[in-house]
C-alpha cells in the first residue's frame, strides 16, 4: 500500500494523490509535504542543485522508514517519492503523502517521515552556482534535532 | 554475505569521499583479522593516500554494511559490500 520511487523525472503531485486515494472511502485526511529546491539568498547564484544517492540502500531505507510511520500511526497508503540527479531552483525534489482516518495521524506521519527521510535516507546533494564552484551541502543539526524529536513516540 | 571466505569486499564512496578516492567503486581483500568496520577503515588509510584523504575526518564519515548503516564495531565478512559516505542530507 505504500508507493516508494527513486527517480529522475518530477513528479505530478494530483496523479500522486489520485493514485494514493482512489478507491478509498475510509480516508479522513491525507498530509503532503513537498520539498523544492530553493535558491540562495546571499553569494554567487544556485544554478543547479544535484542529488546523488545509494541504489538499492535508498529504497531499503525509505522503506524501513515507511513501516516505521505504518507502526506508530493507522495509515491508509502513503507515497514517498524522491528525485535524484540535477535540478534547477524552484523544482520539485521530494513528495510525502500520507493517508489516515484522521488528520493529525496524517499530519504527523508526513512531519515523520520527511523528519527521518532527511537524516536516515541516503542522499547526497551538491549545489552548483554561477560563478562555477560547487560545494557538498553539509547536514544541519537542526535536521538532526527534528528528527530526534520522534525517537520517543 | 557471501560464504567464500576468498571472496573479496565490494567498497563503495559517495559524495566527496568518492572525489577524494577518485573511484566510486572498488573491490579489495584485505587481510583476515580486518574484522570489523573501525579494523577496515585503519586498513583502506593505511593502504593509499587518497582512501587517507577520504576517511581523514572520521568522525563525519558514515558508513553502511550490506546496505545497513553499521558503526565501528560492526563485524566484516568476506564478500560483503561496506559504503563510506558523508551525513547524508536528502529531503
Amino acid at each position: 500500500m505504500a508507493t516508494v520511487r527513486v527517480q529522475t523525472q518530477d513528479f505530478d503531485v494530483g496523479a500522486e494523490y489520485r493514485a494514493l486515494t482512489e478507491g478509498h472511502s475510509d480516508i479522513g485526511g491525507i498530509g503532503c509535504f513537498i520539498g523544492t529546491v530553493r535558491a540562495n539568498a546571499v553569494g554567487p547564484q544556485l544554478t543547479a542543485l544535484t542529488l546523488e544517492h545509494y541504489p538499492g540502500m535508498t529504497e531499503r531505507a525509505i522503506s524501513a522508514i515507511v513501516t516505521e510511520a505504518e507502526r506508530r500511526w493507522t495509515l491508509l497508503g502513503c507515497t514517498v517519492i524522491h528525485r535524484v540527479g540535477s535540478m534547477r531552483p524552484g523544482e520539485n525534489i521530494v513528495l510525502v503523502l500520507a493517508a489516515s482516518p484522521h488528520r493529525q495521524a496524517a499530519l504527523d506521519a508526513t512531519a515523520f517521515l520527511i523528519d527521518w527521510l532527511k537524516t536516515k535516507a541516503p542522499f547526497w546533494k551538491q549545489e552548483a552556482f554561477a560563478d562555477g564552484t560547487a560545494t557538498w551541502v553539509d547536514a544541519r543539526e537542526a535536521d538532526d534535532a527534528a528528527a530526534a524529536r520522534w525517537q520517543n513516540s | 554475505m557471501a560464504d567464500d571466505a576468498r571472496a573479496p569486499l565490494t567498497i563503495l564512496w559517495f559524495a566527496w569521499l568518492r572525489e577524494r578516492t577518485g573511484t566510486a567503486e572498488e573491490r579489495l581483500s584485505p587481510p583476515a583479522d580486518v574484522a570489523t568496520v573501525g579494523a577496515l577503515v585503519d586498513w583502506l588509510t593505511a593502504s593509499s593516500p587518497r582512501r587517507a584523504a577520504a576517511l581523514q575526518t572520521r568522525n563525519t564519515v558514515r558508513c553502511a554494511v550490506n546496505q545497513d548503516f553499521a558503526g565501528p564495531d560492526t563485524p566484516i565478512r568476506p564478500g560483503d559490500e561496506v559504503a563510506f559516505f558523508p551525513p547524508v542530507t536528502g529531503g
